[in-house]
């Protein structure tokens, strides 16, 4: 299991990096953290031509809080985004999910940008980008643009980027006040990609939902937003058959698939009953919530 | 065609060494088949096992998912590098084998060096935490409870000192 | 030294060196100027080769040599049969490389040697391949298809083997009993998948025409005389060492692997150092693997819940070839009564070859699957009479005062399967005391009402371990005083260097620190078999106590000469004999083996001084006749048949209905292997053989698709439990020594895994029991744990 040949490119800044890539972007493949990439190379599932090593780059390294919201390089390393204060308060959501992505010694390596951009449908980070609505910067040859995280995604492990682009930034947005965050999954092992996941954010106006947001991993080929289960939320008291309901359109709107770990049956299952467990979690935290964000 | 080879300096165990590497061999190839320090071991190099955990730059990676390359300048330490020159091991170590924390010892680096990290951001860890983690690293002999007696044993010799 | 070596507590020699990263294991080995081999595998199941061209490969910078079956010539016979057996009718081993016809995914096809791994993997990719896919079968019901294709084109029907064995009149008792009960039982695919895989290298010296090979096997001596007949050299040409090994769990004992000739061949071709590390995905693929059966049994049992027999027909998967004969069935079938009076019990099964990895044994062996289906049984019974599960076992196990306990089937080592000593009631009660079971009825019903399901599981088993042929051991005493212990198996993680050098110690009343033992090396000690089977400290412990018992009585022999005394007045404590009770008559070990050499050189000043003080004036020759020079013994045992251990295993589990976790709140041991000589070294191979068991219950599975492609190749798909998921195990120890060896002692390497795949199944039946769930398979996944909720309340509203 040894990686095959590839030409390796070092740069120091993004500039580098976009105009490296421009110059040949075909059977090119960024390296940010490796900790996806380099399994493939050592299993020559990828075969690319040349490397651009991201890891110089500095500047992509970096949590600031800006926009009423926090915005994160690509290069930032997970287990910094796990440790950042400013993130605990105001991405809770994120804070919550970042101890789930693989193991600590992966999280010293593994980059926001690199989660985000491999596209793995079961991976935590794309989840809460989307449930979260978080925008995302890309820089190609032409500049620089922003989209949506759900535009982000197309399929498996493939995003709308293209071979020319780098993503640079993600930016999260505060939550309003009294909003409770829940990420809860089920995985075989600790550490391992989970066989589902759920997103929930949910804020209250006096006892009920003013608004709900939803998204899983798992179970399908992107990071799937359930707005019909929001909908269904909205406007209504986080009861036990409310939160039911929401589960109900959830297991029938989701369309995962079966593998040796468990079948879409199960996933459907699966995913219905962490709806309501993070629904109910979110719900508790958002009672617990202070009324006006600091 | 075969891409150039790189030139690059690395400082292990407190020793700089100038090497000429090929773009692709990975770090845990240079550490033990171009450097010879064959204690960071290799179980499985698709960055589940944890057997090839060394620190870099202080934090525990793992070296079959990083490229020599990458690590011109940086500052690694592996397992040989954990109790220094003289005759006394380091707490951990100690703590090891009073534990019987080891059998075959294969994935003992790598549970070593990852417990370095571990105990540095928690000195005084509760079971959850040890098991936490480390769960990250394989071991296929001890049914992990004696490594995890270990480190909590470690934690206290190393608070005494 | 005072107190026993045997039996104390203290922490192993070997550590240290592992400790520091100093160990040696074989792709630590790096002889100058070495290459590197890599293997291309076949990518089908089953395909013929029609064609193979390696000429891109060779044209490659720094390959040196690319081998295909051509290539091999002579050498490529096919590997041997082990243990051969008569039921044995359709033995097939594969050879090195095929030649025209793959069998798995995975079967080596070429062997790359280059200059770095990186190049030969890149060569392997330049090999061009021409395949004509054949039909596959990927399964035992697959293979056993009316006109299924075949494995092997002269294998009837895939059918491998068959074999019965029976002991009192099953059938009629069968017949004659007013309730039968039966069950259809499946164990799945799983594998030893130690942390280091496996790995050769080797090293041809052209000019002395020796062959020296690493390997990190289980067994060096039989590689080495192997290598010796395949090469066409002489056994003392030829020098196999299993340096560090990390891990093996039965997967490093089948013998031969294509690797353990394709590297010496190579490093004979092209007289340089060849070196082949087995990587993970290769390991999945193409070392062997274990489990596979699928059980039909039918048990007559009366009111009471006494069995009156049982009747047992099983399919062994084989995998493509059975190397190992079929001793893994063998096993699972003379297992099977395990702790219990079973007087009329048939049983027969199938070995079935399938397009698949090879099936060898793996840690149990055989025997979790023979413990899941009586244990099983035991569950069956408890729930058709309403009684306790741990009640049936009471009313059926062996009582003390029946030892020996004659099974009356053929054990798998062609001796009886007589159990020689044990205390099974016992062993229950100690562990249901422990888990507090009395209790647990209460908390269950407690936990019920708020819809958290607790159950409580148990597992006994019985293990033939220590079986031969024999081992040997070298022991020696050397002028330092230190002893010097080698011995022909190996280690693996047993703590050998540390127990070996504690019997050696307690012989010897010296301290185990001083004893260093050589595990593994053919140049060091060449007669034995190897460690598999429960089997090291049973045949090298009680070899190499007798070996140093007569170092012993030397030295007292040459101590009573010197001081002139009788040897009765004699004492040998503290690494020194003495006439007991006059302190300064001490003469240390390190100086009776320097008189003990007659060429006394005086090497250092203790030794000069010890000859100059002890040595009298002679007569005649410097050694008797019959007299040897030096403090050393060599001694085998051969044990005269299995010594039998056992356990009981007791579980409480939770199980969450909503995501199918099975999840462990408390483990309790009991066991017995005899003597033990290091609690803490046999606590070890507990805890790790139950994290193995826990591994092959509810996490480990390896799969296939239905043309035969392994799906959990990955250590991302095959799952190696990790410390969150093996909970904290309290262990019993009970000690009933063998009469059968000296030391008393029993084997527990594969103790810990044998019941707990038993145990988890009636820990689920028990925690899902208001749903009727009922396990009949095993591992478990979350997944499938959910489904048979669902099967359960369908056939409960069915029912209703
Ligand atoms: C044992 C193990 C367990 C893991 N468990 C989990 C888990 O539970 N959940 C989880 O989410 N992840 C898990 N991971 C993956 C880990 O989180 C990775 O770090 C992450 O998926 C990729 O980030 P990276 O920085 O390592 O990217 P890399 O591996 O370097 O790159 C991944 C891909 O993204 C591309 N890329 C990287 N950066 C950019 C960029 N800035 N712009 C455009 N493209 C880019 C690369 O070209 C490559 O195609 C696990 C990994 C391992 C080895
Ligand atoms: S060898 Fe690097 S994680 Fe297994
Ligand atoms: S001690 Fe052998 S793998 Fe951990």
């Amino acid at each position: 299991m040894k990686p095959p040949a590839f030409e390796y490119v070092r740069v120091g800044t993004t500039e580098e990096a976009v105009a490296e890539l421009a110059r040949d972007g075909e059977d090119t493949k960024l390296l940010a953290g490796g900790q996806s990439l380099m399994p493939m190379l050592n299993m020559r599932l990828a075969m690319p031509r040349r490397l651009i090593d991201l890891n110089r780059v500095g500047e992509l390294e970096y949590i600031r809080e800006r926009e009423d919201g926090v915005a994160i390089g690509a290069m930032t390393r997970q287990r910094a985004v796990e440790k950042s204060a400013l993130v605990a308060r105001q991405v809770p959501l994120l804070a919550d999910a970042m101890p789930w992505v693989g193991h600590f010694q992966i999280r010293n390596r593994g980059t926001i940008g690199g989660s985000l951009a491999h596209a793995d449908p079961a991976a935590e980070l794309p989840a809460v980008a989307v449930c979260l609505d978080a925008r995302v910067t890309v820089r190609g040859p032409e500049g620089s643009r922003t989209l949506t995280s759900e535009q982000l995604y197309r399929s498996y492990f493939t995003t709308t980027l293209a071979s020319t682009e780098i993503l640079t930034e993600i930016w999260f947005p505060a939550p309003p006040a009294r909003t409770g965050h829940a990420w809860l999954e089920f995985a075989r092992r600790h550490g391992d990609y989970a066989l589902v996941g759920v997103a929930a954010a949910v804020t209250l106006r006096d006892e009920s939902i003013a608004e709900a947001r939803l998204a899983l991993t798992g179970v399908g080929g992107r990071p799937t937003r359930a707005r019909d289960a929001e909908r269904r939320l909205v406007g209504r008291r986080g009861s036990d058959a409310v939160l039911e309901d929401a589960a109900d359109s959830v297991r029938q709107t989701i369309q995962p698939a079966s593998d040796i770990h468990g079948t879409a049956e199960y996933r459907r299952r699966l995913a219905g009953t962490l709806t309501v467990r993070a629904l109910r979690l979110a719900i508790e935290r958002a009672g617990r919530a202070p009324s006006r964000t600091t | 065609m075969t891409p150039p080879e790189i030139a690059i300096t690395v400082h292990v165990n407190g020793r700089s060494y100038a090497e000429r590497v090929p773009p692709r061999l990975l770090l845990s190839d240079f550490l033990r088949h171009h450097l010879g320090l064959t204690g960071t071991h290799v179980g499985c190099e698709h960055g589940v096992c944890g057997a090839c955990t060394v620190l870099l730059d202080g934090a525990a990676v793992r070296s079959c998912l990083l490229l020599a390359v990458q690590t011109d300048g940086a500052q690694i330490t592996t397992v040989e590098g954990l109790a220094g020159d003289g005759e006394r091991l380091h707490p951990l170590q100690e703590a090891f084998r009073e534990m019987h924390g080891l059998q075959c010892g294969f994935c003992t680096p790598g549970f070593l060096l990852t417990a370095v990290e571990l105990l540095r951001d928690t000195p005084h860890p509760d079971d959850l935490t040890i098991r936490r983690d480390l769960a990250g690293n394989l071991c296929r002999c001890t049914g992990y409870q004696n490594i995890v007696h270990a480190v909590r044993r470690a934690a206290e010799l190393m608070g005494r000192r | 030294m005072t107190t026993r070596a045997i039996g104390a507590r203290i922490p192993r020699n070997e550590d240290p060196r592992l400790l520091r990263g100093h160990g040696c294991f074989v792709d630590d080995v790096n002889p100058a100027d070495g290459l590197h081999g890599a293997v291309l595998r076949s990518p089908h199941a089953h395909a013929r080769i029609v064609s193979i061209d390696t000429s891109r490969a060779r044209a490659l910078p720094g390959v040196d040599l690319v081998l295909t079956a051509a290539d091999l010539g002579e050498v490529n016979q096919p590997t041997p049969l082990l243990i051969p057996n008569p039921h044995l009718t359709y033995p097939r081993t594969p050879r090195p490389l095929a030649a025209d016809e793959v069998r798995f995914v995975g079967e080596p096809v070429a062997f790359v040697v280059a200059r770095d791994r990186y190049l030969a993997e890149d060569a392997l990719a330049a090999i061009d391949l021409t395949w004509e896919p054949l039909p596959v079968v990927a399964s035992v019901e697959a293979a056993l298809a009316e006109g299924a294709p075949l494995v092997h084109a002269d294998v009837p029907g895939n059918r491998a083997a068959r074999m019965a064995q029976q002991v009192g009149d099953p059938a009629g008792a069968l017949a004659r009993a007013a309730r039968v009960l039966r069950e259809r039982l499946y164990i799945e695919r799983s594998c030893g998948s130690p942390i280091e895989a496996r790995g050769v290298a080797a090293e041809y010296d052209r000019r002395a025409g020796t062959l020296r090979v690493w390997v990190s096997t289980q067994a060096p001596l039989p590689i080495k005389n192997g290598l010796a007949r395949i090469f066409g050299l002489p056994e003392f040409k030829v020098d196999v060492i299993a340096p560090d090994v990390g891990g093996g769990f039965g997967t490093k004992i089948m013998l031969f692997y294509p690797e353990e000739i394709l590297v010496p061949f190579a490093a004979i071709r092209l007289g340089r150092p060849v070196k082949w590390t087995e990587d993970r995905r290769e390991h999945l693929i193409a070392a062997t693997q274990e489990r596979g059966q699928r059980h039909d049994v039918e048990v007559a049992v009366d009111e009471d819940g006494r069995i009156l027999a049982i009747r047992d027909r099983f399919v062994h998967d084989a995998g493509a070839y059975t190397p190992y004969g079929i001793v893994v069935p063998i096993i699972t079938s003379t297992q099977l009564p395990g702790p219990y009076r079973l007087r009329n019990y048939a049983v027969e099964f199938d070995v079935v070859y399938t397009n698949t990895a090879m099936v060898t044994p793996y840690r149990g062996a055989g025997r979790p699957h023979g413990a899941f289906v009586m244990e099983r049984v035991i569950g069956l019974i408890a729930r058709e009479l309403s009684l306790e599960p741990a009640e049936v076992r009471r009313r059926n196990f062996i009582q003390p005062h029946e030892f020996p306990w004659d099974v009356g089937l053929t054990f798998q080592d062609g001796g009886p399967t007589r159990y020689d000593s044990g205390n099974y009631p016992l062993g229950l009660e100690l562990a249901l005391e422990r888990i507090d079971a009395a209790d647990f009825r209460r908390r269950q019903a407690e936990a019920r009402r708020e819809r958290r399901y607790l159950g409580l599981g148990i597992g006994c088993y019985v293990e033939g371990t220590g079986i031969g042929p024999y081992e040997g051991a070298h022991v020696r005493v050397e002028p330092s005083g230190k002893v010097y212990v080698a011995t022909g198996l190996t280690t693996q993680g047993q703590g050998h260097h540390t127990t070996f050098a504690q019997i050696a110690a307690d012989a010897l009343g010296c301290d185990p620190a001083d004893v260093t033992v050589v595990t593994g090396d053919t140049r060091k000690f060449n007669w034995g078999a190897g460690t598999f089977a429960s089997r090291g400290l049973v045949t090298s412990g009680n070899a190499i106590g007798i070996a140093a018992r007569k170092v012993r009585d030397k030295a007292l022999r040459i101590a009573a000469g010197l001081l002139e005394v009788s040897l009765d007045d004699l004492e040998l404590t503290g690494g020194a004999v003495r006439v007991r009770g006059v302190p300064d008559t001490a003469l240390a070990l390190g100086a009776l083996a320097t008189v003990a050499n007659p060429i006394r050189y005086a090497y250092g000043k203790e030794a000069s001084e010890a000859a100059l003080r002890l040595v009298k004036p002679r007569e005649g020759a410097v050694l008797a006749p019959g007299e040897e020079p030096g403090l050393e013994a060599y001694a085998y045992y051969a044990p005269p048949q299995a010594t039998f251990a056992s356990g009981c295993h007791a579980a409480i589990v939770e199980v969450d209905i909503a995501t199918g976790d099975v999840k462990i709140l408390r483990y309790v041991v009991q066991h017995d292997c005899g003597t033990v000589v290091n609690p803490t070294v046999v606590e070890g191979q507990i805890h790790g053989g139950v994290a193995q068991g826990i591994g092959g219950a509810l996490y480990e599975r390896i799969v296939y698709d239905d043309q035969g492609q392994p799906l959990a190749a990955t250590f991302m798909d095959f799952l190696l439990p990790t410390a969150m998921e093996i909970p904290e195990i309290e262990i019993i120890h009970t000690e009933t020594p063998s009469p059968l060896n000296p030391l008393g002692i029993k084997g527990v390497g594969e103790a810990g895994a044998i019941p707990v795949p038993a145990l988890i199944a009636e820990a689920v039946d028990d925690a899902l029991a208001p749903f009727g769930v009922r396990v009949r398979e095993m591992p478990l996944n979350p997944s499938r744990v959910l489904e048979l909720v669902t099967e359960g309340r369908e056939r409960g509203r069915g029912a209703g």
